[in-house]
């Protein structure tokens, strides 16, 4: 290897070490310790309380239906932002990331009285019989907001880089659009689809603030986890608030395994030699 | 090749014009159903109970404190976070050491963590029940339930923000500039300003952006950490909540109206960067680096 000649090592990566001790790695493990100090039958009492499992049950049911609908939107809208010029595409294409830099509570607030019985999508849904606000229905509504920009972003790239000649070739072998699609551009951005279907699913299994508005947060049916965590808090039962809030926590790790066990993939076939 | 160009491009997969239309249309429908009404629907309830109201709202003392409080959160925790970034990015990408990857990985962690727990792990800290929480209430330092605390977790939801920006950029520039100005004499700080810094610029203003979009706007681990005393610990979004729960709808949307305004601004800048090139070299370098053997 080569002798690095640049300074600042011993600075830098100071106040990088110690920044991520204090901000990250100690709350995260007081965290753990405060769970841990339970002992293993309490935990799993309090962890697989009827209570817990139903708040498991919406909230990853909500997710998953979430990153369904934004693995097709947000593959649709990645795909006409790339591939078709329209008047207005790049507002568009700067809408995307409103989800990202509007405030969950401001979300949440905005998306509840858009579908209340007396909002404007609310009131049409109400006759057409379907309920949203306060229904798991509503929850999935708001992951799909604060989410939806992960798949698009992941995915955009991918489709820009993408060789037109890989295409050419399959229009000259007689493919039709459908099967070039499905057998020449698919596998190409399954990668970054399975990528941002983890970010857009861990983000949701977190998401707090723009649910806590739409949901009902009725105990047993739209009461999602992080929501029982502030519960249990409010209750200042403060063993039962860690021991849920370290299920969420080991969730969120076994997510950013994946995300980075599957971008690593990504890039073996991104990279070119 | 630009003899047989007549202008016009070969037809690629879904440029049949019925399928492409029918594709934006459905596109557009759900855009604005899904991201522009719920902007619409914020200006038109602020608006709602007319423009007295809401002047009335944002002159509140409240209101004003709690956009002060938001302020201040956010000029003390994105600056800090902004020297983290620089220095996490330098550490990170100049140098080879043991454990760099897995330092990656611990660096995005709270992109991946709910901001609830992160505000219950703050608890565990600072708070009476944590590790320090009693020994600092014996000297009467408060940290949970008042200002320090909002900006610790803060921090905590923003800490990857800009590192996260700089990191695959400098990684991409590589070490050649920076070796040759400390080869010519230059001190570390002049080759960091005079070299390194007019190359990062933008990818650090854009990280910079992103993350004091995300200080003022953090609820969940801020609403567990604050304590929510009116007029005291109260952020701008939990000013929202606080008026949404006491029937003041208006009140609350006219309150979320100057977040929003805020998020579209940030959008605008961010095009403006992104027009300078930053936010170009995306995340997956920031995983593994290709040119990297592994060993």
């Amino acid at each position: 290897m080569r002798r690095n000649v640049l300074p600042g090592l011993r600075l830098s990566l100071g106040v990088t070490l110690f920044y991520v001790g204090l901000i990250v790695v100690l709350p995260l493990a007081a965290l753990v310790f405060k769970a841990a100090s339970l002992g293993p039958e309490d935990y799993w009492r309090i962890i697989s309380s009827s209570r817990a499992l139903a708040s498991y049950r919406v909230t990853v049911l909500s997710a998953l239906g979430a990153t369904v609908f934004n693995l097709f939107f947000g593959l649709a809208l990645a795909w006409v932002l790339t591939r078709y010029r329209f008047p207005g595409w790049r507002i568009v294409d700067a809408m995307v990331d409103l989800p990202f830099a509007l405030p969950t509570a401001v979300a949440g607030i905005a998306l509840t009285a858009l579908f209340t019985t007396n909002g404007w999508f609310g009131s049409i849904l109400a006759d057409l019989g379907i309920k949203v606000a306060y229904t798991p229905l509503g929850i999935m509504i708001a992951m799909c907001f604060t989410s939806l920009p992960f798949i698009v972003r992941t995915v955009q790239p991918v489709l820009e880089d993408l060789d037109p000649a890989l295409e050419e070739a399959a229009q000259s072998l007689g493919g039709s659009d459908w099967e070039i699609f499905r057998k020449v551009i698919l596998p190409l951005l399954t990668p970054a689809l399975l990528a941002g279907v983890s970010l857009s699913f861990a983000r949701s299994l977190g998401e707090f603030g723009a649910i806590i508005f739409i949901a009902g947060n009725q105990p047993m049916s739209t009461e999602i986890t992080a929501l029982l965590v502030f519960i249990r808090l409010e209750e200042y039962d403060y063993q039962a608030a860690a021991a849920i809030a370290s299920v969420l926590l080991i969730a969120a790790f076994v997510m950013l395994a994946l995300t980075n066990w599957m971008q690593s993939r990504a890039l073996r076939y991104t990279v070119k030699g | 090749m630009s003899a047989t160009r007549t202008g016009r491009k070969p037809p690629r997969v879904g440029d049949q014009p019925l399928f492409r239309r029918m594709l934006i249309g459905i596109v557009l429908v759900i855009v604005a159903l899904l991201i522009v009404a719920p902007l619409v629907v914020i200006g038109v309830q602020a608006f709602s109970k007319g423009w007295a109201v809401y002047r009335d709202t944002i002159i509140h003392p409240d209101t004003l404190h709690a956009i002060r409080l938001t302020v201040f959160a956010a000029i003390v925790a994105v600056p800090v976070n902004t020297a983290f970034g620089v220095a996490a990015a330098w550490s990170i990408t100049k140098f080879d050491f043991w454990g760099r990857r897995f330092l990656l990985v611990v660096i995005e962690i709270p992109f991946s963590v709910s901001p609830i727990v992160a505000g219950v792990a703050y608890l565990f800290v600072y708070g009476l029940q944590g590790v320090f929480g009693p020994t600092l209430d014996e000297y009467g330092i408060k940290i949970l339930f008042a200002i320090p605390g909002i900006i610790l977790a803060s921090m905590f939801v923003t800490a990857p923000f800009v590192a996260r920006e700089l990191i695959p950029l400098m990684q991409a520039q590589g070490r050649d500039l920076e070796e040759a100005a400390t080869s010519l004499g230059a001190s570390g700080w002049r080759t960091f300003f005079s070299v390194t810094l007019p190359n990062i610029k933008w990818a650090l203003l854009y990280g910079v952006v992103l993350c004091n979009a995300r200080v003022m706007g953090e609820f969940g681990a801020v609403s567990v950490v604050s304590g929510n005393i009116r007029g005291q610990t109260n952020t701008l979004p939990l000013h929202i909540e606080l008026l949404y729960h006491d029937y003041q709808a208006a009140g609350a949307f006219a309150a979320a109206s100057i977040l929003a305004l805020i998020a579209v601004f940030t959008i605008i800048a961010k095009v403006a960067l992104e027009r300078q090139g930053a936010g170009r070299v995306r995340r997956p370098a920031l995983v593994a680096n290709p040119a990297e053997k592994t060993s």
